[in-house]
């Protein structure tokens, strides 16, 4: 047996593998009646990075747009409720509709993969969750168009991505633009629950044989902590969403100060949501990183079980930290400690996390391609965006932090630094698997190097905007306040940043048509989705998988010295 | 009031050849205004405020919650600088001595090491020590600062954040020992300088008539927002005179950005005469401006701004009884030079004034402007 082509999958040399109707390439009418009927996993998961990527390159674009605007003080280039609108939808779009349809892609397509299953435990509740996301997301973007209401007053949402009350009042927010933000986010809201309640059936009720809990990927426990957060914290964010229509539009006043509500009350559900959606969204970064670096160390993940249980730790405290985003709107001391010293206790499972992926690299060999390249970076980045984190938690230093530019540092380092770089490792190292060909590693090293320098001078000078003392949410401000040198390298990085992505996409494309064939493993990897064709066929796997440890290929390709005589 | 002495962006630009210069001006007018008052009896306004503080970094305090959070911040700093230095030298270090270094490399696969507890458990433990190290640091600031005593000798006003711009009303006990409103003021915020032996502290009641802000001069003390329905405390402490600039911090509407903040710590004295200046109601308009003051209160002005003495008792904008010793207009959006007044209330919604601010064009033709800003003049 070839020890690369492990599982011996018949389905490539017997040539089993059906074509769904309607599914050849050139046949664009097709191909759209396709997309729109299929139930299946690994397309919805597929349809969910696109129209992912889609929202991404639109909100970067605005975010060129901003950046372009505070390049230099005074500029004239953005009236300020143009951009006000800008930062709103950039935020709500980048967390909403590019980070949560990211980390189902990932999910979707994978999961399945990789505990031998046919599919999505329900593939029609698969579908619909994708089908509202993308409804949902287009719903926010038509408020561009719908949003001026009576009186021609507002267009898009411009109160922020957290919204915070009572600027989403009657009073202030007049027109239609902040009923489709909230709208929008309750859809989303109920698409991201139906198919993290999939997830978690999928996960507990279709593993293969052999695949006990204790010898699932690690990709895998994580999603289960991820689909966890998203039951349990989605819902505040629903029900806040709802209170908000129903003050305005029935005047409930649970918000409207003016009539005895409560301001604070908005913030406390939000971000009793924000907190753990930070984690929704970091934890499937960390779980391509589990995937990524011990195959390209050529070591199995350090510490296993440590690892599921900092991850179940991190979603645990994550729960009870939200109100670090408010030591600023005048909480007692004590409420400022306790929450201080919940968020310091974040601290402890992420570092265990980043010392296990180093104890993985160490005495490994490490192939330098591009997926580990990205999480290398990651490392790194994160890391940084961790002590940023520590310098936050700190109540009396947050109390000059929030709210500035040192804040915008901080959670581009984690959002970008953290979960776009793994998204580029788990493309990269998944490609082929979906596509059959490799992703070409040239444009690869270009958008590894490109975009890497480009983040990192637009963010970090941002940390220092911050000790200077500029506030986020800014439109313009003045020359001389110690902001201008910071802010103009900052958009800089910008561009260096548009041209990775540039050379990304042209990759994304390139490679379909032209990359060079991949095979079913082409990174000699252990979990189960290299034991199918790349790409898979629609039902998966040609027979039902059986496996006996964490690394079922490599108690194939290695049958004197199998995983499970040590586990 | 003499346009010239005002501090101008321009003197913001220049700051570094100009500062010596503003400092050294700003001296002798404290100098001549003492010697007036000793001559006078009385002592007159400067006619600038102390030398600008653009440059607002958090590590370079000036006032004592400032310090004690710049003092919290420093042993924060380096264990986080330590994190990173060691981490970073371990990624790398691992990186380079265990990267994979040619073809032939590929077919032998290293050691499989599944995980060790004791390195685990030591690296789990080290975490744990160093959280409770900053549990201790912070706790022990957030007392410090949330729960100081306020001085009888201190300062007391109450800031209430309106869309997009700031009231000020100083305090004064009365006489069953509530704390009333003295005078108010607007968007710039005078405040007598202590030292650091013998602080004088300003304490600030936070409010808001409308949505969220934040008031934040890093040099002066963290930020803390004022939210509609409740009072927030802020106190300060300088010891060191000067303009301080700041901002408001929590996003709160379309000219959120230019919802600025000054805090003018001066002397004692020149607060003084500064504090006495605002209590006392202006006289009546003199004949050569009675045409302005008439259309100030014909047209909608006085319906949003109150001039203490006449029928104008409007407050959705800010009381303009003084206006003329402010040096700014529009919560610092622009200098309030004559020409800068003019053209603000001609069109506040220009380009380069406060688009969006809620004070609208009145569409008043420039020789009635022109009287009405004649008779703002008078207001100092």
């Amino acid at each position: 047996m070839n020890p690369h082509a492990p599982g011996a999958n018949p389905a490539a040399d017997i040539d089993l593998q059906p074509v769904a109707p309607g599914s050849e390439r050139g046949s664009l009418v097709a191909l759209i009646q396709d997309l729109v009927f299929t139930v299946d996993h690994k397309k919805l998961g597929l349809m969910y990075f696109g129209s992912g990527l889609l929202f991404f390159v639109v909100a970067g674009i605005m975010a060129a747009l901003m950046r372009y605007q505070l390049a230099i003080p005074n500029h004239g280039f953005l009236e300020p409720d143009v951009f006000n609108r800008l930062f709103t939808m950039h935020g709500t779009a980048m967390v909403f509709l590019v980070g949560m349809p990211m980390i189902f892609a990932f999910a979707n397509y994978l999961i399945p993969l990789m505990i031998g299953a046919r599919d999505m435990a329900f593939p029609r509740l698969n579908a619909f969750g994708f089908w509202i996301f993308l409804f949902s997301g287009i719903l926010l973007f038509f408020s561009y168009i719908a949003g001026p209401g009576l009186y021609d007053a507002g267009s898009a949402p411009d109160v922020g991505w957290f919204a915070y009350s009572p600027l989403t009042a009657r009073a202030f927010s007049r027109g239609h633009s902040t009923d489709y933000w909230t709208i929008s986010i309750l859809l989303g809201g109920i698409g991201s629950i139906a198919t993290s309640i999939n997830i978690l059936v999928t996960i507990f009720c279709y593993r293969c044989k052999g695949m006990t809990l204790g010898r699932m990927p690690l990709l895998v426990w994580l999603y289960i902590v991820v689909a966890f957060l998203v039951v349990i914290a989605l819902p505040p964010l629903s029900a806040c969403q709802i209170m908000l229509l129903l003050d305005r539009f029935l005047d409930a006043k649970f918000f409207d100060t003016q009539a005895g509500g409560d301001a604070v009350l908005w913030q406390h559900f939000f971000w009793i949501f924000g907190h753990p959606e930070v984690y929704i969204l970091i934890l499937p970064g960390f779980a391509i990183a589990s995937e990524v670096i011990p195959v390209f160390s050529r070591k199995p993940i350090f510490g296993y079980p440590v690892m599921v249980a900092a991850s179940v730790m991190i979603a645990f405290i994550s729960l009870g930290v939200w109100a670090h985003h408010m030591f600023a709107v005048g909480m007692t001391s004590f409420g400022n400690t306790f929450f201080a010293i919940s968020t310091f206790l974040v601290a402890i499972p992420t570092g265990i996390k980043i010392f296990n992926w180093l104890g993985t690299m160490y005495g490994g060999k490490i192939r330098l391609r591009p997926p580990m390249l990205f999480c290398i970076a990651f490392l790194f980045q994160f890391l940084i965006a961790g002590l940023t984190g520590v310098m936050l938690a700190v109540a009396p230093f947050n109390w000059q932090l929030t709210d500035s530019y040192f804040v915008v540092a901080h959670f581009h380092y984690v959002l970008i630094g953290g979960l776009l770089f793994t998204i580029f490792a788990g493309v990269y190292y998944w490609y082929p698997k979906c596509t059959g060909r490799m992703l070409d590693e040239k444009l690869g090293l270009w958008h590894f190097w490109l975009f890497t320098i480009g983040f990192h001078l637009t963010f970090f000078p941002q940390h220092i905007a911050g000790f200077l003392g500029m506030p986020r949410r800014y439109y313009t401000y003045d020359a001389g306040r110690g902001w201008d040198e910071w802010n103009l390298i900052s958009s800089i990085g910008v561009v260096i940043q548009a041209a990775g992505i540039l050379f990304f996409v042209y990759n994304l494309l390139h490679s379909y048509f032209k990359g060079a064939k991949a095979g079913d493993d082409p990174w000699d990897a252990w979990t189960l989705e290299w034991a199918t064709t790349s790409p898979p066929a629609e039902y998966n796997f040609e027979k039902p998988q059986v496996v006996r440890s964490r690394r079922p290929l490599w108690d194939l390709k290695h049958p004197d010295d199998p995983d499970w005589k040590y586990e | 009031m003499n346009a010239a002495a005002a501090p101008t962006h321009d003197s913001v630009v220049k700051r570094a050849g100009a500062a010596g210069g503003w400092k050294f001006a700003a001296r002798i007018i404290v100098a001549i205004s003492l010697l007036a008052s000793g001559a006078f009896a009385q002592t007159t306004i400067p006619e600038t405020d102390p030398p600008l503080r653009p440059i607002q970094n958090m590590f370079e305090p000036l006032s004592t919650p400032a310090l004690k959070i710049h003092e919290t911040s420093i042993p924060v700093l380096l264990i986080c600088a330590a994190i990173f230095c060691v981490v970073t030298t371990l990624l790398v270090f691992i990186v380079w001595k265990f990267r994979q270094r040619n073809e032939e490399d590929r077919h032998v696969e290293p050691p499989q090491v599944y995980g060790s507890s004791h390195i685990e458990l030591a690296w789990t433990v080290i975490p744990i020590i160093i959280t409770v190290v900053l549990i201790l640091i912070t706790a022990r600031t957030i007392g410090e600062i949330q729960n100081a005593k306020i001085p009888d000798d201190a300062l007391r006003i109450r800031v209430i954040g309106h869309q997009w711009w700031w009231e000020v009303h100083y305090l004064k006990q009365n006489e069953n020992g509530e704390w009333v409103t003295d005078f108010i003021a607007a968007n710039e915020i005078h405040v007598p300088v202590g030292t650091r032996e013998e602080p004088k502290m300003t304490h600030m009641i936070l409010e808001s008539s409308d949505v969220i802000h934040s008031f934040w001069v890093p040099q002066l003390a963290g930020k803390t927002d004022l939210v509609p329905n409740r009072k927030n405390e802020l106190w300060i402490e300088p010891w060191a005179t000067g303009t301080y600039l700041g901002n408001c911090a929590e996003y709160c509407g379309t000219q959120h950005a230019k919802m600025k903040i000054r805090v003018i710590v001066e002397e004692q004295d020149v607060y003084e005469a500064w504090a006495q200046n605002q209590r006392t109601p202006p006289p009546p308009p003199p004949a050569n401006v009675a045409l302005g003051h008439k259309l100030f209160m014909d047209y909608a002005c006085a319906n949003c701004h109150t001039v203490d003495g006449t029928i104008a008792d409007g407050v959705f904008g800010p009381d303009l009884t003084k206006l003329m010793t402010r040096r700014t207009l529009g919560s610092g959006a622009v200098d309030n030079t004559p020409e800068n007044l003019f053209k603000w209330v001609r069109d506040p919604q220009a380009a380069d004034m406060k688009p969006g601010c809620l004070m609208p064009d009145m569409k008043m033709l420039d020789s009635e402007v022109r009287e009405i800003v004649a008779y703002l003049e008078t207001l100092k």
